[in-house]
């Protein structure tokens, strides 16, 4: 689903802050796949993620997506594979738009955002349908700012709009770090029955072993741009919380 | 009386600024001051098409464009070249001047005799009730324009490309395409009222647009104050507050004139109003 070969990215090039986030990396993800990313920061990680987003284009390598060459390709084009869940919860929505107008958007990404109203009664109850399996009582508050729910069940409502529209690809960038333990765990399991509902191919940034460990069926460890380790398969699945924990030793 | 009808239709008129800064400032979260520029614009593209005899929907058709080409301009210079929003405004807003005045000709343009906008049909016999009417239903249908627009699909995207430009992105969203028509349509509404001041007032003038964000600022600081305090999230009502802003505003104005305030003083009047109307919730908040 997602080739990446030789790519590199260097930040501020010929300052004395120059610095290398991803270095010759060649990567491929095949459909379904559901891959974990771990690594301190400063690794490379979430520049990773951002360069299959687009919302930063690699100096050299190339990228596929789906068979495309996205290489040069800017994220608003990049929408009509992925879905994306940022670290910030604000960021994933915006806050003076309601429920309702949110799902709308993100009914359309991989469309034209045309001049009729869509948002009409039968797409209302959708949504409403929709939001009621999250089992949070949100289902009633569908023309309320979303700016005034809670982190944790703005990242699930994110996750819901991602599937909202045909998605092949879920990008989930520390989904988690700004959550509560339980919103947290939440989130996480949402994601995860989400990402096999719909067979989507997913890429999970954690800072969080335990999730790193539980979920997922392939995982790699970034350290200075490259990919340190890469375990999928049977490898993941036995893959102990205390060997994780020696990979930062 | 007739006093505060004039005050009532210059109100109308700046309904457009008005609208337009609604959607540069509280929508895109611009602050566009490309406004004194495409209001003087939309009034001398009026005012030469009349004079050369044109058809009506000829001249809006060409104020519109003209506004909106020009508020294109800062969004290009704003979004491609990266540069301040602020200063892509000054930047089009000053060399509209010059434009304003080679399209001119002179520094001042009378209509007097023209058959204007306010004069195609006479529903009232007197001059200025007849002009009412007219505005009333021309700025209605603008309102009920834009209402549509914002509750489209485009229109969602539109006001969440001012909310959180890395969402809407993410959602398929060309921000910087979204941004120049936003900066386009505020800037055709503009245009607008300078179209519906030079045909109400029977002239066109270089100068009339100077400080005229103000007009516009103010309205909608107005209606945001009532739309807060009265914790308004309808769309409609908010447009509504928007176009009521412009007129309550033009009415501080006029009543100040008719208290015998100093006409000269009309801008620091103005200014103070401004501020009063931002400061004073803030003030009142530390209070309580």
């Amino acid at each position: 689903m997602i080739q990446l070969s030789n790519i590199y990215k260097t930040f501020n090039t010929g300052k004395p802050n120059q610095v290398t986030a991803v270095n010759n990396v060649t990567l491929n993800i095949d459909t379904g796949d559901f891959m974990v990313v771990v690594g301190s920061n400063g690794s490379g990680k979430t520049t990773l993620l951002n360069l299959i987003a687009g919302n930063i284009l690699s100096d050299s390598g190339s990228i596929t997506i789906d068979s495309h060459n996205v290489t040069r390709l800017p994220e608003y084009k990049r929408s009509k594979w992925i879905a994306r869940i940022f670290q910030n919860p604000l960021t994933g929505t915006a806050a003076e738009l309601s429920i309702i107008d949110n799902f709308r958007l993100a009914a359309l990404r991989t469309q034209a955002k045309s001049l009729s109203i869509g948002k009409n009664d039968k797409f209302k109850t959708l949504v409403r349908d929709k939001i009621a399996t999250l089992g949070m009582g949100l289902e009633d508050k569908i023309e309320q700012p979303i700016g005034t729910l809670s982190g944790g069940q703005r990242q699930a409502l994110t996750l819901l709009m991602s599937v909202m529209d045909t998605c092949k690809i879920l990008l989930l960038d520390e989904p988690t770090a700004a959550l509560d333990p339980r919103s947290a765990e939440n989130v996480l399991r949402i994601a995860n029955n989400l990402i096999k509902e719909y067979k989507l191919t997913a890429i999970l940034v954690t800072h969080n072993l335990k999730d790193a460990g539980n979920y997922g069926s392939r995982i790699i460890q970034m350290g200075e741009g490259e990919i340190l380790k890469d375990i999928a398969g049977t490898g993941k699945q036995n893959l102990k919380q205390n060997e994780l924990y020696d990979w930062f030793g | 009386m007739d006093f505060y009808l004039t005050a009532l239709l210059q109100g109308l008129c700046f309904a457009g600024i008005a609208f337009g800064i609604y959607i540069s400032m509280k929508i895109f979260n611009i602050p566009d001051i490309t406004t004194d520029g495409s209001y003087t614009l939309g009034g001398v593209v009026t005012g030469m098409m009349l004079t050369h005899s044109q058809p009506g929907y000829v001249i809006l058709s060409a104020v519109l464009l003209a506004g909106a080409l020009a508020g294109a301009l800062t969004g290009i210079i704003h979004t491609k070249l990266k540069i301040n929003a602020l200063l892509a405004g000054i930047l089009v807003m000053t060399a509209l001047y010059s434009v304003n005045l080679s399209i001119l000709g002179r520094s001042n343009l009378p209509l007097l005799s023209m058959p204007t906008l306010f004069s195609a049909v006479n529903f009232l016999t007197n001059a200025n009730q007849n002009s009412l009417v007219i505005l009333g239903l021309f700025v209605l249908a603008i309102t009920l324009l834009i209402g549509y627009l914002l509750k489209t699909d485009f229109g969602i995207a539109m006001r969440a490309t001012g909310n959180s430009e890395h969402m809407i992105r993410a959602l398929g969203v060309n921000t910087d395409r979204m941004k120049i028509t936003g900066l386009a349509l505020a800037n055709a509404l503009t245009a607008l009222s300078g179209y519906l001041m030079v045909q109400l007032q029977g002239f066109a003038d270089i100068s009339m647009g100077i400080g005229i964000v103000i007009v516009g600022l103010g309205s909608v600081i107005i209606a945001e104050t009532i739309i807060n305090w009265l914790q308004i999230t309808s769309v409609w009502l908010s447009l509504i507050l928007v176009m009521a802003g412009a007129v309550i505003f033009q009415f501080v104005l006029a009543l100040t004139l008719d208290i015998g305030v100093d006409a000269n003083l009309l801008k620091l009047v103005t200014a103070v109003f401004v501020l009063l109307i931002v400061g004073l919730p803030r003030l009142t908040g530390r209070q309580t």
